[in-house]
């Protein structure tokens, strides 16, 4: 089998990574004007400032579309087809791609919670769909 | 401002050529058709081939054909550049930069390398986030749940394309879609199927480029004007855009309405990128054709075929006649302004061409006249 597609960590993204092996999804909000993003970056794409701290999320998002991959573009993925990526936007405002726990997505903007769990023995965010 | 003459290779598989060869039969046959001496071009523009990204490629091209530029360059706004291209083209000519100016593009995944188009996206592949065709899917899934899109639409779309290539020589892929056909087509990043996605082709495309006096006194048999021209462009990622079913589209149809003093009434037959069916949604809905989330309804309708009220990419376009980024469908443009497209739209005056880019990302607008 393939190796795993493991990420690229940098000094800016080992905080995120770090966080997420301890249980925590964290992003990154400006302190000079408070807009709040993911994923990192060095200076804030509002108001391009370096000023920035780590926050943690609360872990409530919604779904903001998805795919279910039928063919897998990586070996690694090949005995995981179908499986489905999504994009989440988090209620404090950050968007990331992520993926849906069985039942798997059902609808736009449904309410979604966080339950980070392990891939290929690292933590990654993902996320369960939730009764309104 | 006129596109003089067009040229193009044969569209699919050129084992064993590079893109210089490639992009140097388009410019031969493309300076042919102006009926103008190599000598005249002192303005060269190129797309990078996207499977094979190279330092200076256009100065590698311009060397190849003996060529010393007043301008050139590599473009990078992948299927957008051929249209942006032109119309850097067209200010440069009008600055006094250059006088007569070539735009190429030349790529050979078919027989090379088509890895581009399906790498991981940084370090959300972890998620198996791979492809050029999931981000598309990600705004067909929102258009489709937002607005009850139906996949017999999408393949309204790829019908519409297939049947106008399987009448053009030309096209690579010449086999006619029934909606059978296209319903049994296996899902790939679903809700894409394999018939919502273009083909993969060799090839290359040329235009000429320079003022209508210049023309003139070239002695150019079959110019056709450039009325207007507006590009566009949004964030990298598609899942940083605030709202996925509104494109950049809309910015540069609106620019090149306005440089034309023309609404989308005025359009008799149109080019509509198709790299995804879903694309040419976006796009008819963003240009103003149809009201957004009505699309699906309109070419459902019958809208793009032949006799429909805006008939689409007549060739074939990127689902039938080349899966090559953009520049082909000004070309077909320039054939219906001439009269001369294998489905001619009868009486067309004017037609409008769109070229796109990444997942959506970058966009450029072009209406031709005659
Ligand atoms: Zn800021």
């Amino acid at each position: 089998m393939a190796d795993f597609p493991a990420p690229e960590r940098t000094p800016l993204t080992e905080p995120y990574w770090a966080a997420l092996q301890e249980g925590r999804l964290t992003f990154q909000r400006c302190q000079q004007c408070r807009h709040a993003w993911l994923p990192p970056r060095g200076e804030c794409p509002e108001c391009l400032e370096a000023d920035w701290a780590w926050e943690q999320a609360s872990g409530a998002g919604r779904l903001v579309s998805w795919v279910i991959y039928h063919r897998a573009f990586h070996d690694w993925f090949r005995d995981l087809v179908p499986y489905n990526v999504a994009i989440v936007e988090l209620e404090e405002g950050p968007r990331l791609i992520s993926s849906v726990l069985p039942p798997g997505p059902a609808r736009i903007d449904q309410k979604l919670a966080l339950e980070i769990g392990a891939v290929a023995g690292m933590n990654v965010p993902r996320f369960r769909c939730i009764a309104e | 401002m006129v596109i003089a003459g067009i040229g193009q290779t044969e569209y699919g598989r050129h084992p064993g050529r590079d893109t210089l060869s490639l992009n140097v039969e388009a410019c031969r046959k493309a300076l042919s058709d102006a009926g103008i001496a190599k000598c005249a071009v002192d303005g060269l523009l190129v797309k990078v081939p996207t499977s094979r990204y190279e330092a200076m490629y256009g100065q590698k091209l311009a060397e190849a054909m003996r060529l010393q530029p007043r301008v050139g360059g590599v473009w990078d706004q992948g299927g957008a550049a051929p249209i942006s291209m032109i119309s850097f083209a067209c200010m440069a000519i009008e600055a006094g930069q250059c006088e007569v100016a070539i735009v190429a593009l030349a790529d050979n995944p078919k027989t090379g390398t088509r890895q581009a188009y399906e790498k991981g996206w940084g370090d959300d592949a972890v998620h198996g986030w791979f492809g050029v065709a999931a981000g598309y899917g990600m705004i067909l899934q929102r258009h489709m749940q937002a607005y009850g899109t139906r996949p017999e639409q999408l393949g309204a779309i790829a019908i519409a394309c297939r049947n106008n290539g399987a009448r053009n020589p030309h096209a690579q892929l010449r086999k006619p879609l029934t909606m059978d056909d296209y319903m049994a087509s296996p899902m790939i990043v679903e809700p894409l199927r394999r018939d919502d996605i273009c083909l993969v082709s060799d090839g290359a495309s040329a235009v000429v480029v320079m003022r209508e006096d210049r023309a003139r006194q070239l002695g150019v048999a079959t110019p056709v004007p450039i009325l207007g021209y507006g590009q566009a462009h949004t964030s990298w990622d598609v899942a940083l855009r605030p709202d996925l079913t509104s494109t950049a589209a809309r910015q540069s149809a609106k620019t090149a309405f306005a440089m034309a003093g023309l609404a989308p009434a005025d359009i008799d037959v149109a080019q509509i990128y198709d790299c995804y069916t879903v694309a040419v949604l976006m796009t008819l809905e963003d240009y103003g054709f149809c009201a957004k989330g009505q699309s699906g309804r309109f070419v459902e309708a019958g809208g793009i075929e032949l006799g429909g009220t805006l008939p689409i990419n007549t060739s074939g376009g990127l689902l039938s006649e080349t899966g090559l980024p953009g520049l082909q469908m000004v070309i077909e443009g320039v054939r219906q302004m001439r009269g001369s497209s294998c489905n001619q739209v009868a009486d067309a005056r004017r037609c409008l061409v769109s070229n796109q880019g990444g997942m959506m990302t970058t966009h450029a607008t072009m209406i031709l006249g005659r």
